[in-house]
């Protein structure tokens, strides 16, 4: 399965080595890609795949190692050189420039002359084939993260590449958009164009690809067919060991609702925005309920709605613990218990340049007594409160209290849920709490979750993620064009259901009541 | 000539150098980069020009000791702040320092003699085209070409620009040296035209009010043309006002520009529409390559 004489593999990386300071990022990584297929470089968060496809895509040169492609040896030493030989790369973060239009964004990738009239018809033309809607006159700062997506994927099209590296590309995605990039790439490399897609989601390689290779911390542990292997058996290899399963759940005893919602209503802002509308629900004690939606439907308004980022017009629309307080500001809401957990990890949830224990006091300060005394800080306080944090959510660090941006994605995560889970909340609000998370953090956050509830909290768990609903909610909601549909037991829901749902069912349903009636 | 003619020629002159200095640190910002030391780099090219007109007797070559002077005050600024990758907001208010006092120390001798005058081609000076070809060129480079679309790319973000292969540093030490020359011309013509002598500290705040102009244009070299020829009226509005004995104390009528440049600001700033479109994103930010 691994390596058969070399002359039949597109790509190889032998023996790779890229150390920066003490750290091994590649210890003797080969991989073997061959012609028209979809491999896969499965790994968790830091176990090295983002420093080898740099190396591959030229952005990074190896301390040690080669690259041979078609067979012969090659160097690598930029994108540029990469883009020649025919590499190209969708990044996790896409490198556009939000303030140019998607014709100039694909412009500055093409070598040689410009010329923007002609690059769009082209634009227009392969976005049309392969199902790709885009505007190419449309400015790139206005556009969703799926269309921004589709920007790189079109560029890269544009330079015919013979490898095309997939830096996780369904992080951001919705199902249905998932869906409709797993059809291009399948037909990409049935003409030809071999695919390296990295991901942590096992479902997914699973399903499109046809080799994987899975790194762990910095090394090759396996090479395999995924389609012969569980999700189960491939979590194993990538983590070292079991992954940690949500606990079967007890059944929830129905509590006293502790965060109630009343016909919440709230205008858009700005025209990008989604107004929400009517919004009812009731969260109990003891209960994880999830609200299911495609991205951009209103999940983050409600977000900040509930979290009082956003006030609302009456007091009443809104009630934690049987209090009302719809107009008070967050402070407050955290002051009767409530914590909440942003999308945006770096920048929203945490500020990038604090140390992680600054950053315990920022959503703390006026809850917790010990953190600020009469107005000063109390630092071992809060060191206690993140070392705390630290420890009981496994928070992998470089050195004793970081920043916030030294941490990885998934560590950040993990701290930030765990800073709000600390103060043993009555009632926390999380928005996408494991979105581009690897599978160990993604279930231990999960986990504690589903804890805090059955300690009586109620939990509202805002996901686009299907599958992580359905393990910890015990009632699911869907959100489409700013309502919300009934909360349903999750055990009479499926993914269909929900599909629906999200298309915006439930709308047209009352909708035609409301004619009846 | 008749008197219209008159007055809007000596606005004309008076917004030139204003012109000249605003659009090179146009180019400068768009990269991403921002120069505060606009009026320390004109002001060396003033005293280059004037010093190198007088010794030479040749006006041009007063001009081309002016630009260099300009790139080289620009030079040392791009080598503190893109390779030494110091703050740029204070490097920047150095150099305006460093040029101001530098230029005084050059310039001792300077004081009192009488320059050459850079000849007038129909009656106008020759920088006055040129300005207007200059701004036409930077206008076409930067919205009609590839280099343009890469300098707003490195300025707009400089990770990605890295990421597809760009030479960041590169690109913005073309953009700063622009910057330098623009300046050390505009400060040229200070001393060679404008008024053709050298006096210490002539610039007389000129390169601060380039930088706001920069703002006042919301990045596009067009609109520095409306914002420099307002700001060359309130000048010799200034003036004018003088010699008529209103009984408004000179300080007051001499201060209008600065007044109309804070006015301005704040009427941009107002306006988010103005302020945001075309700001670049990366301004003032260092740019440190990966390992």
């Amino acid at each position: 399965m691994t390596d058969n004489g070399g002359k039949n593999h597109l790509l190889e990386a032998l023996h790779i080595v890229k150390t920066f300071g003490s750290l091994r990022a590649n210890d003797d990584v080969s991989l073997f890609v061959r012609p028209s297929e979809i491999h896969a470089l499965l790994g968790e968060n830091g176990a090295g795949k983002s420093t080898l496809v740099k190396i591959i895509y030229g952005a990074l040169q190896p301390t040690a190692g080669e690259l041979r492609w078609h067979g012969a040896p090659v160097t690598i030493a930029s994108p540029a050189a990469a883009r020649k030989l025919g590499i190209g790369m969708v990044f996790q973060h896409f490198s556009l420039f939000e303030a140019l239009s998607v014709a100039e964004n694909i412009a500055l990738a093409l070598p040689g002359a410009f010329d923007i009239a002609a690059l769009s018809q082209k634009i227009s033309r392969i976005s049309k084939e392969y199902g790709l809607p885009l505007e190419p006159s449309a400015i790139v700062g206005d556009l969703s993260v799926g269309e921004r997506q589709r920007i790189e994927i079109i560029r890269c099209l544009l330079q015919e590449p013979k490898l095309l590296i997939m830096d996780e590309p369904t992080a951001v995605l919705t199902p249905q958009e998932a869906d409709q990039l797993f059809l291009v790439l399948e037909r990409l490399a049935k003409e030809g164009c071999s695919i390296l897609y990295i991901s942590h989601r096992l479902e997914e390689v699973k399903r499109l690809c046809q080799s994987a290779t899975i790194l762990r911390q910095g090394k090759v542990v396996a090479c395999v067919d995924p389609r012969q292997e569980t999700a189960a058996s491939l979590a194993r290899l990538m983590v070292g060991g079991d992954i940690h399963v949500v606990r079967a759940k007890a059944k929830s005893q129905s509590g006293k609702p502790r965060l109630v919602l009343d016909k919440v209503a709230l205008k858009q802002d700005g025209p990008f925005g989604v107004s929400l509308r009517d919004i009812s629900l009731a969260v109990a004690g003891g209960e994880v309920v999830a609200i299911a939606g495609v991205a951009g439907n209103g999940q983050s308004e409600l977000f900040d709605a509930i979290s009082g980022e956003k006030l609302l017009a009456r007091e009443e629309a809104l009630v934690i613990d049987g209090k009302p307080c719809g107009r008070r500001g967050i402070t407050e809401r955290r002051k009767m218990g409530a914590a909440f957990v942003p999308e945006e990890r770096l920048g929203h949830g945490a500020v990038p340049a604090f140390r992680l224990s600054e950053n315990v006091i920022l959503t703390r300060y006026a809850s917790d007594k010990n953190l600020t005394k009469s107005g000063t800080i109390g630092r071992d306080a809060a060191l206690g409160v993140s070392e705390r944090v630290i420890k009981s959510f496994d928070v992998r660090k470089g050195k004793p209290d970081p920043e916030a941006r030294a941490l990885s994605g998934g560590n950040l995560q993990k701290f930030v849920v765990g800073r709000e889970l600390d103060r043993n909340p009555a009632v926390l609000i999380v928005n996408q709490p494991t979105w581009g998370v690897d599978a160990g953090a993604a279930a231990t956050i999960r986990q504690a979750l589903v804890d805090l509830a059955r300690g009586g909290a109620a939990v509202l768990v805002i996901s686009q993620d299907l599958d992580e609903i359905f393990e910890i909610a015990d009632r699911i909601a869907v959100i489409s064009r700013g309502q919300l549909s009934e909360a349903y037991p999750a055990s009479d829901l499926t993914a269909e259901k929900i599909g629906l749902l999200m298309a915006g069912e439930h709308e047209v349903k009352e909708e035609r009541h409301a004619a009846r009636a | 000539m008749d008197a219209a003619t008159a007055i809007l020629l000596t606005i004309v002159t008076a917004a030139t150098p204003l012109l000249l200095a605003a659009l090179g640190e146009l180019v400068t910002e768009r990269s991403g980069v921002l120069n505060l030391g606009v009026e320390g780099m004109m002001v060396m090219g003033a005293v280059a020009g004037f010093g190198a007109g007088l010794l030479s007797g040749n006006p041009y070559l007063g001009i081309l000791a002016a630009i260099l002077a300009g790139m080289a005050m620009a030079l040392l600024f791009g080598f503190l702040t893109l390779t030494l990758v110091t703050n740029q907001v204070a490097t920047g208010l150095s150099l305006t320092l460093l040029g101001l006092g530098l230029s005084g120390l050059l310039g001792e001798s300077f004081v009192g003699e009488p320059g050459v005058r850079l000849p007038k081609w129909l009656g106008i000076d020759i920088l006055i085209p040129v300005s207007f070809i200059l701004v036409a060129a930077v206008s076409y480079v930067l919205f009609r070409t590839k280099i343009g679309l890469v300098i707003r790319a490195v300025g707009d973000s400089h990770a990605s620009a890295h990421a597809l292969g760009y030479r960041v540093i590169l690109v913005r030490y073309a953009c700063v040296l622009f910057g330098g020359a623009c300046s050390g011309l505009a400060g040229g013509y200070l001393s060679l035209a404008y008024t053709p002598q050298w006096v210490e500290n002539m610039t007389a705040g000129r390169g601060w009010i380039a930088l706001a102009l920069v703002v006042f244009s919301s990045w596009l070299p067009w609109r520095v043309v409306v914002g420099a020829y307002l700001f060359g009226a309130v000048y010799i509005l200034a003036y004018t006002v003088q010699t008529f004995a209103l009984g408004i104390p000179s300080q007051l009528l001499l201060s209008l520009p600065y007044i109309a440049t804070i006015l301005a600001l704040v009427l941009i700033s107002a306006s988010q529409r103005l302020t945001r479109s075309n700001a670049p994103a990366c301004l003032g930010q260092p740019f440190v390559p990966d390992r």
